[in-house]
């Protein structure tokens, strides 16, 4: 009997392994998911406040994740690239991360430019030193809050560990810079599979792979190419294809129409930014980024909203968004729904906004509004 | 591009080129560097001569929406001579296909041209006419104003901005290859030469066109030495510009305010990429390319063109829209310096369109593409 239900959870849930068997146990035995939530381990999960608002957000995850008592422990770790002496280094943040396998994130801010000339990001290097290889942004329009345009439910897929963000450049004579975007088959087929699994296993329609191979006919064609043979394996999704450019301008006029979009590196940045904007802007659309082995939960839309710290005035809704998130994939769904319900029920009522969804309300007071809403839900 | 200032040092080749433009060899700039080259070129203009100027009629609708443009500009008495010219690609003395030297003399000998929209041929053989007349006239920089036209609602209400695009280098180089199988490596290049000369552009566009604010975009927290170098050449640029607010956002900033709140924005300059995705993405917030004018400028004259497709499907049907066309050629009556004109005839534009009474098939009306023009006509004729 211990030997089955040590090997199915397994099958369920690679990651947080050693967290979830006793959750799935406990459910399978007395079938009372209420139960099943008040596990006797707790699971414990990395913390990267980062830097700008990072913190302040971080602080509003804690607070109700306090209140609602999630058995959730926190490992925490400053990080930071602005901030070089109090950051933790690189190699502790990756070990904590790949032990627990799962970690909620703030975002990093990167500089220009590094004293010590490196091309590489903090981010960069914590993304490859992970592979995390697969951003993935569900952006939704949300109850309540007021956008130009509704009912948007669209998935942008990234790949995050190549193309523009590789940080290859050199200055072949003074004044003439070159920098190199890679683009390899093995990562492009990688990031395709993921998009159109992802679109299996959420009953997707549509895979929509971004694109300017009309003039990046070898890079951005190899990666459209990787998508095309991608697509003849998934007869019962959809596929099309689209220019960078034209994507953007759909994207505007006409957002309905997208389903899940894959792309490259650098226009997944960018739609995933304009399609935060739609609706909402960088505070409400959470994400998250995949390896093989490990998730790390961060806002979407990449904002250190760094003119916003201690003015208590930052939307904590795309964190606690990502934290629900983290919650559902520890296995904690009951939870992950409690929280997701009591922010989307604050931002129905409309009585609590704040000031970049047109309210005045400051982070604490919008986190005790979440607080006062948390629910068991029923079963 | 680099290849093309070998062995001659910047202010040699752009005085020389102030010499061949202004023919006023007492105006040759020697300490204060001056690369945009359009004042003189205007100063010669305001002579009461009537102007040639080539223009492509293009492929699909452009002749339609061609001959429209041609008969609004006889209704207001415009003084211009057009020189229509075919741009179909000809077996050159190499082998290779390219645009015909009449076309290319023409614009050369004009420095200054109309261009409708033209098919880009589908597989090998010959390279994209558009980027044939880019690489032969240098035209370096793409110049896209986007403005919300009243009379035409979309999402957005209060889009204002001009976005300035790099258009010789960056991204499309154009060089690329495959170091081992599955491995390819393209090469965004920047140089300084072309940097400073759009920058130096964008802020004396701002400053010509009295604009309050130019924003540089980039990636420079990402690429930190190409787009890092471009970025210092609009800092170095703003210092000469005082009058000019200058501000930097990334990128991925820009797309996300932009779709929140345009008015944010007022000048945009940017590399070559960044300015194809985000002139496309404004023209969007508008109504799409059929509103949108574009022109280009470059070091041999100056072409303008309307960026919509060819639109095979209702082509000869006269259903097309002109707007995106006419609008491109007011800007380049401003570019003239036949302001009077351009604004009268922008005016006319505008306010067919908003009382909507004539309005084509992508605007929501019914009318034609004869009938808009028509009404234009009527109401030049009678300001």
């Amino acid at each position: 009997m211990s030997l089955i239900t040590r090997t199915v959870p397994r099958l369920f849930v690679q990651a947080t392994q050693t967290a979830t068997i006793r959750n799935v146990h406990n459910s399978t035995s007395n079938n009372s998911p209420r139960l099943a939530e008040r596990p006797d381990t707790r699971v414990t999960a990395t913390l990267i406040p980062g830097d700008g608002v990072g913190p302040e957000l971080v602080y509003s995850v804690q607070e109700v994740f306090k209140a609602a008592g999630i058995p959730v422990d926190w490992e925490s770790y400053f990080f930071s690239e602005v901030n070089p002496t109090l950051s933790a280094p690189l190699d502790d943040v990756a070990t904590s991360i790949s032990k627990n396998r799962v970690a909620l994130k703030g975002i990093l801010a990167t500089p220009d430019y590094s004293h010590t000339g490196e091309l590489q990001t903090l981010n960069m290097k914590l993304r490859n030193k992970l592979d995390l290889y697969a951003n993935v942004v569900h952006v939704k329009s949300l109850p309540g809050i007021k956008c130009r345009h509704s009912n948007i439910d669209c998935v942008i897929i990234r790949e995050q560990t190549e193309g523009e963000y590789s940080a290859l450049e050199h200055e072949s004579v003074r004044g003439v810079v070159e920098c190199l975007k890679i683009v390899t088959a093995k990562k492009s087929q990688r990031i395709a599979k993921f998009a159109f699994d992802y679109a299996i296993k959420n009953n997707r329609k549509k895979v929509t792979a971004v694109h300017k191979a009309n003039i990046m006919k070898l890079g951005d064609g190899l990666f459209l190419r990787s998508c095309e043979e991608m697509a003849k394996l998934y007869p019962k999704i959809e596929f099309e294809k689209m220019i960078v450019d034209n994507c953007t301008m759909q994207m505007v006029s006409n957002p309905q129409q997208f389903d899940v979009m894959v792309t490259p590196n650098l226009y997944g940045n960018i739609v995933d930014n304009l399609a935060s904007g739609l609706v909402g802007g960088a505070g409400v659309v959470s994400g998250s980024s995949y390896s093989a082995e490990c998730v790390v939960f961060e806002p979407g839309a990449r904002h250190t909203f760094s003119e916003a710290v201690g003015k208590n005035v930052a939307n904590p809704t795309a964190m606690l968004l990502c934290a629900s998130k983290l919650l559902r994939h520890v296995n904690l769904p009951m939870y992950s729904e409690m929280v997701r319900n009591a922010v989307e029920k604050v931002l129905q009522d409309g009585k609590v906004r704040t000031k970049d969804i047109g309210g005045q309300s400051s982070t604490q007071e919008f986190t005790y509004a979440v607080i006062a809403n948390l629910k068991m839900p029923k079963v | 591009m680099s290849g093309f200032f070998n062995g001659r040092s910047i202010s040699e080749l752009f005085g020389g080129l102030f010499k061949f433009l202004s023919k006023n060899p007492h105006k040759e700039p020697t300490k204060n560097l001056k690369i945009v080259s359009n004042k003189p070129l205007g100063s010669r203009l305001y002579s009461g001569e009537v102007k040639k100027c080539t223009l492509i009629p293009g492929d699909g609708i452009g002749p339609e929406i061609s001959s429209a443009v041609q008969k609004i500009f006889d209704a207001a008495k415009v003084p211009i001579e057009w020189e229509p010219v075919d741009v179909t690609p000809v077996r050159g003395p190499d082998g290779k296909f390219g645009i015909p030297q009449a076309a290319i003399d023409s614009v050369n000998r004009n420095q200054i041209g109309l261009k409708g929209p033209l098919m880009t041929p589908i597989g090998k053989g010959h390279r994209s006419l558009n980027l044939a007349l880019r690489k032969e006239f240098n035209l370096y920089a793409n110049v896209r104003p986007c403005r919300s036209l009243e009379g035409y609602k979309t999402l957005y209400d209060d889009v204002d901005v001009v976005t300035i695009r790099e258009n010789t280098e960056g991204e499309y180089s154009g060089i690329e290859h495959e170091i081992v199988d599955g491995v390819v490596q393209s090469i965004k290049l920047i140089t300084e030469d072309a940097s400073r000369r759009v920058a130096e552009f964008a802020f004396q566009y701002a400053k010509e066109n009295k604009r309050k604010k130019v924003t540089a975009v980039h990636k420079a927290n990402i690429m930190r030495m190409s787009d890092g170098l471009f970025l210092r050449c609009c800092r170095d640029m703003a210092k000469k510009y005082p009058d000019v607010k200058f501000e930097e956002r990334y990128l991925d900033t820009v797309c996300l305010n932009m779709v929140q709140d345009p008015s944010k924005y007022d000048v945009l300059v940017m590399p070559n990429l960044y300015g194809d995705i985000l002139s496309d993405m404004c023209a969007g917030l508008v109504g799409g390319l059929g509103l949108t004018p574009s022109g280009n400028i470059g070091l041999n004259g100056a072409l303008f063109e309307s960026v919509h497709g060819t639109a095979p499907d209702i082509a000869g049907q006269d259903k097309a829209n002109p707007t995106a066309l006419l609008l491109s050629a007011v800007m380049m009556l401003r570019y003239m310096q036949l302001n009077p004109y351009a604004d009268k005839i922008e005016k006319a534009c505008f306010d067919t369109i908003k009382e909507a009474k004539y309005l084509t098939g992508d605007l929501g009306g019914k009318a034609k593409c004869s009938e808009f023009t028509n009404e234009i006509c009527s109401k030049i004729s009678q300001s």
